[in-house]
């Protein structure tokens, strides 16, 4: 090995300690990166096979009932591939075990062949016989949720009459990678299930001979997506429908999209701040090791070892800590990728996850811990190798003290000897303070964005189910009934308050804008659901005009006291025009609220009800749930609160692991800085400190000169990072906003106290490896040797 | 023993000066130096601390150019060399020896001597380096296992080991005790001997004179005097 090389390495070994640290810290950005951008890759190649070979369908339509023969209009719009016409329905569910009736959707498929889109992917057993009755395929969350088996029966009221239902095949779809209940937020895959029935059996069942109710189009390339959609709302209008959308509005699809976006941001946010901090860190490594060898450069030069050599030289020493660096991040990020991955695998339902780290992205990885590490030390190796070789031959000339601002205002007289050293090197170099005071501060930012998604969904949750929907169950009715009907629920042994609420699909125009969506209508007692912003303050409801969720004003580009055409879904499809009285700040859809009589009155419509939300008395849920199950009108009962607390039962495990991930993370970079500073602290003033020693300062009086300085700044770090870990919290909820949901801005006092006490441990740890190396400072060499 | 008359010249400097501008402040380290040095000659530099020495010798080994005046190597003009040509200058033809040392600290002795070896043009082993002074025994032994004068007659076999055209010793024995220093001045002169190394040794001490062909004298950077030495001694035979 030549000459030079050996240097290195023995270069290297000697700053073992300092390179180990901040190796870890650029493993732990490339591992993020890598894991984060290849589950990003394995989820979205996932997904493209699985909408490609299953044939996920591109525009979807819901409608009352349409004629088979419209289908051929419909295939005639110009743009339109494939046209895959089905009926969809309600069942309500008796599933065993289950105190609650279960919904259930019932989606036809056709009697011979495939359907052209939205294909099924048959996990276990068979396709339903279209002779048998009652045979259903069912869709694999359910089924393993409920623990069913291929040939088990359910009890299902399907168009108000018994029927079981027999499982013979479980199987999986595109359209519900995930499903979420219409009006839901969170999957609940116990109480909502979806089949697959043949076409015949549906027609019998639900009278729709020679009819369907729902369409999916696929589009060719090219095509005008927002023109089939208007020929195709065109063509359907007369037949009852919801109005067609497209793939950026499918639930499942958007669910999914939104994820990614996540995680886009995921592995770009911290993955730059651990570079910095890296080429920070390398940045102080370098430079104190470039002084140090101040006269070892000139000497090399001396004998004709040119500027690049010795550049490349230097260049090689901090490319060996990335190398090892990217090594150890590329391990951890396969390993993290993985188990983030399989992660989602419980969430998203693809037929194939696989989880495969491209090397490509491994290689992006890499280029970027090499390039911001480059970036950090490029200056320091430049100015050091440009240095003439005579002049690095004299040695560098003693540093500049000045008398602090502190001191020039007379404060020090009250300190000591210790603290006044160590204001003094504070003042004396403030960029590098800053500097370390910032890369302490990131690592306790990364705590605090880390606990963030946590402390946001749990106080969505308690305001949305502690706060604005108290409600135990809410039933839903197949179609409005007079609000008489109630009566008969009021009675239902067991029931308590009974609140009404009529809900009209519609969709909201207002000039080229337009949005379809439901408006709510709420009755004037509202103790189960209220209407509340963001605040948690409550948002009067008056006997006119409409409350907009103010995410759905922004989609119209609405504000309060502008007219909204109203074009009704249902029904004789009226188009009313209404004023927007207010807004509410909500947190998660596009609602839109009236006053129940209003509504009723907009409709032209006696005083109907879609549903009521209930409490129920403790303890009787069973009695009432069993009622509720053989009330004809009933199309179902969905319970969300128990269904989000499921939902987090599986998630807790899963944040305990990302957490766990976070703590790693955070404490690898402020161990990273701490015992770096010190490190280089300790070596820039190893002859002063052994002086100290010599004229008879304690080893404790001596650490504490070196390790007061670092403790000061971790003090001073905290609330910085308080602050950067609240603006980029900021920054999170403000770019993962969707319609699905807005996250709030809440980071608990109990995050900042974690984060505080992580940061202070971490520091205090690196503090006492490097005290060793006080206590071990050689007096003797360290005044013999010469600097 | 007189410089023969056809001897080669290797270095020629006409009206040097050397100005370090220190803010407000310019000190004039070299002020109209005019020096020729011969091919194969040992010549001794003295004169008084802040004379101009060091400076003198840095501009003739191209660590460091002059404020004006000209430089000439073997009549190739070194005022005009670039960065790469003064460095590619040092590679092929100059060995430093330095006061301080200036070994590299992680590295053995004869990796420190190979450091220079590896990219010279014709280079002795690095072993045979470390044997003309002396040091086989402690080849493998790091600078900091080695006493001040087995450390600066590393720095000689390092300065050597590329069998330079010239040696350039700023204050070789300046460190070290008289029997070490004469070890030292020992190695320097047997290079000039044997292999007809043109030497330029810098030093405070006048004793070491009587060992050059001709002695110059440095006064507050300008040329005090130069001497020939009519009979030249050995360094052991030299007499502190
Ligand atoms: N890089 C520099 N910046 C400023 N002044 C310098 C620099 N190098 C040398 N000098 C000044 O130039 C003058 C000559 O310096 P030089 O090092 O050549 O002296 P010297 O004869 O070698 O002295 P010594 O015997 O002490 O080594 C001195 O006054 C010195 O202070
Ligand atoms: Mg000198």
């Amino acid at each position: 090995m030549r000459a030079l090389n050996r240097k290195l390495f023995r270069d290297l070994f000697h700053m073992r300690g300092q390179a180990i640290a901040i190796a870890a810290v650029i493993a732990c950005g490339i591992a993020v990166f890598i894991g984060a951008q290849s589950t990003l890759w394995s989820l979205k190649s996932a997904r493209e096979t699985y909408y490609e070979r299953y044939r996920f369908s591109e525009v979807f339509s819901t409608l009352k009932r349409a004629p088979n023969a419209i289908t051929d209009r419909i295939a005639d719009i110009p743009g339109v591939a494939k046209v895959q016409d089905r009926i969809i329905k309600g069942v309500t569910l008796d599933v065993p075990g289950l105190l609650e009736p279960a919904v259930g959707k019932l989606i036809s498929y056709p009697d011979r062949g495939e359907p052209v889109l939205n294909d099924i992917h048959l996990l276990m057993g068979r396709l339903p016989d279209p002779l048998r009755t009652g045979e259903v395929l069912a869709e694999e969350a359910f089924v393993s949720e409920n623990g069913f088996q291929p040939g088990d029966k359910i009890e299902g009221v399907m168009n108000g009459r018994l029927q079981t239902l027999t499982i013979v095949g479980v199987g999986m779809s595109p359209e519900y990678v995930t499903t979420i209940q219409p009006g839901g937020m969170w999957p609940d895959d116990k109480r909502f299930g979806i089949f697959w029935m043949p076409r015949r059996q549906m027609e019998a069942a639900f009278e729709m001979e020679g009819a369907f109710n729902d369409i999916a189009l696929s589009l060719l390339p090219g095509a005008n997506e927002k023109e089939v959609i208007r020929r195709l709302d065109r063509i359907l209008a007369p037949y009852g429908s919801l109005g067609a959308f497209a793939r950026d509005l499918h639930i499942s699809d958007r669910f999914v999209s939104d994820e990614l976006k996540q995680l886009q941001i995921m592995s770009l946010i911290p993955p730059s701040i651990f570079l910095s901090v890296a080429a920070f860190l390398l940045n102080v490594a370098l430079r104190r090791l470039l002084t140090l060898q101040r006269e070892q450069i000139a000497a090399l030069k001396a004998f004709g070892y040119s500027n690049r050599e010795i550049g490349f030289h230097y260049a090689g020493l901090i490319g060996l800590i990335i190398a090892g660096g990217s090594i150890m991040g590329c391990i951890l990020g396969s390993y993290m990728g993985r188990s983030m991955t399989s992660m989602y695998d419980e969430f998203y339902r693809f037929p194939t996850t696989l989880f495969r780290v491209d090397i490509r992205i491994m290689l992006v990885g890499v280029g970027l811990s090499f390039l911001s590490g480059m970036i950090g030390v490029f200056a320091a190796v430049r100015s050091a190798i440009r240095i003439p070789p005579a002049e690095a031959m004299r040695p560098e000339p003693p540093p500049n003290y000045e008398p602090s601002l502190i001191e020039r205002l007379g404060w020090h007289k009250i300190l000591s000897q210790v603290p006044r050293m160590i204001l003094r090197e504070l003042t004396r170099r403030p960029a590098k303070a800053a500097m370390t005071t910032l890369g302490i501060a990131f690592a306790c930012a990364i705590l605090i964005v880390g606990n963030f998604g946590k402390d946001a969904v749990m106080y969505m949750i308690d305001f949305q189910y502690g706060l604005q929907e108290r409600q135990d169950a809410t039933v839903t009715f197949y179609e409005a009934v007079p609000s008489r009907a109630l009566s008969s629920l009021k009675h239902v042994e067991g029931v308590g308050t009974v609140e009404p609420f009529r809900s009209v699909p519609v969709r909201l125009r207002y000039g080229q804008f337009s949005r379809q969506t439901a408006i709510q209508g709420l009755g004037e007692q509202r103790d189960l659901f209220r209407l509340l912003d963001s605040e948690a303050l409550e948002v009067p409801l008056p006997s006119e005009g409409l409350v907009l969720s103010a995410a759905l004003a922004k989609i119209l580009h609405i504000h309060t006291g502008d007219t909204v055409t109203i074009e009704v879904l249902e029904g004789e499809r009226p188009t009313r025009k209404s004023s927007v009285v207010g807004l509410v700040d909500d947190f998660a859809g596009t609602a839109a609220y009236m006053d129940l009589r209003a509504l009723n009155h907009l409709m032209r419509e006696p005083p109907v009800v879609s549903g009521a939300r209930i409490t129920i008395e403790s303890g009787r849920d069973d009695a009432v749930f069993r009622e509720l199950k053989e009330t004809p009108v009933v199309a179902g009962v969905t319970l969300q609160r128990v269904a989000v607390e499921g939902f987090m039962e599986s998630f807790a495990e899963n944040l305990l692991r990302m957490r766990m991930f976070n703590v790693t993370f955070a404490c690898v970079i402020a161990v990273g800085v701490v015992y770096n500073s010190a490190r280089v602290a300790l070596s820039e003033r190893g002859r002063e400190l052994a002086t100290l020693r010599v004229i008879g300062f304690t080893r404790g009086e001596v650490s504490s000169i070196l390790l007061g300085e670092l403790a000061f700044l971790t003090c001073c770090a905290i609330p910085v990072g308080f602050a950067i870990g609240y603006g980029l919290c900021l920054f999170i909820s403000t770019a993962l906003e969707t319609e699905l949901y807005r996250i709030p801005l809440v980071v608990n006092p109990s995050t900042f106290s974690f984060a505080a006490i992580v940061i202070s441990l971490a520091a205090l740890f690196s503090g006492l490896m490097v005290r060793r190396g006080v206590d071990h400072l050689d007096m003797v060499a360290v005044l013999k040797s010469r600097e | 023993m007189p410089v023969p008359d056809d001897a080669e010249l290797v270095y020629e400097a006409r009206d040097l000066t050397k100005v370090y501008h220190m803010g407000e402040v310019s000190v004039h380290a070299l002020r109209g130096v005019d020096i020729q040095l011969y091919e194969s000659e040992l010549i001794v530099l003295l004169g008084h601390s802040g004379s101009g020495k060091s400076t003198l010798l840095n501009i003739l080994g191209g660590l460091d150019v002059p404020s004006s005046g000209e430089v000439f190597y073997r009549s190739q003009k070194m005022s005009d060399f670039s960065e790469s040509e003064l460095t590619r200058y040092r590679r092929e033809h100059v060995g430093f020896v330095f006061q301080f040392y200036n070994l590299i600290p992680s590295l053995t002795a004869r990796e420190n001597v190979a450091l220079v070896t590896e990219i010279a043009n014709d280079p002795m082993k690095p072993e045979d380096a470390l044997a003309l002074v002396d040091l086989e025994e402690r080849m493998d032994h790091f600078p900091s296992q080695m006493s001040g004068g087995e450390q600066q007659r590393v720095a000689i076999a390092r300065a050597i080991a590329k069998q330079p055209d010239v040696l350039l010793c700023d204050e070789p024995t300046g460190a070290l005790d008289l029997e070490t220093g004469i070890k030292v001045l020992e190695a320097i002169d047997n290079v000039n001997k044997e292999l007809g190394t043109t030497t330029a040794v810098i030093t405070h001490n006048s004793v070491i004179s009587a060992m050059a062909h001709r002695v110059i004298r440095l006064h507050d950077g300008q040329i005090g005097s130069v001497e020939e030495n009519d009979t030249v001694i050995t360094a052991k035979e030299l007499n502190w």
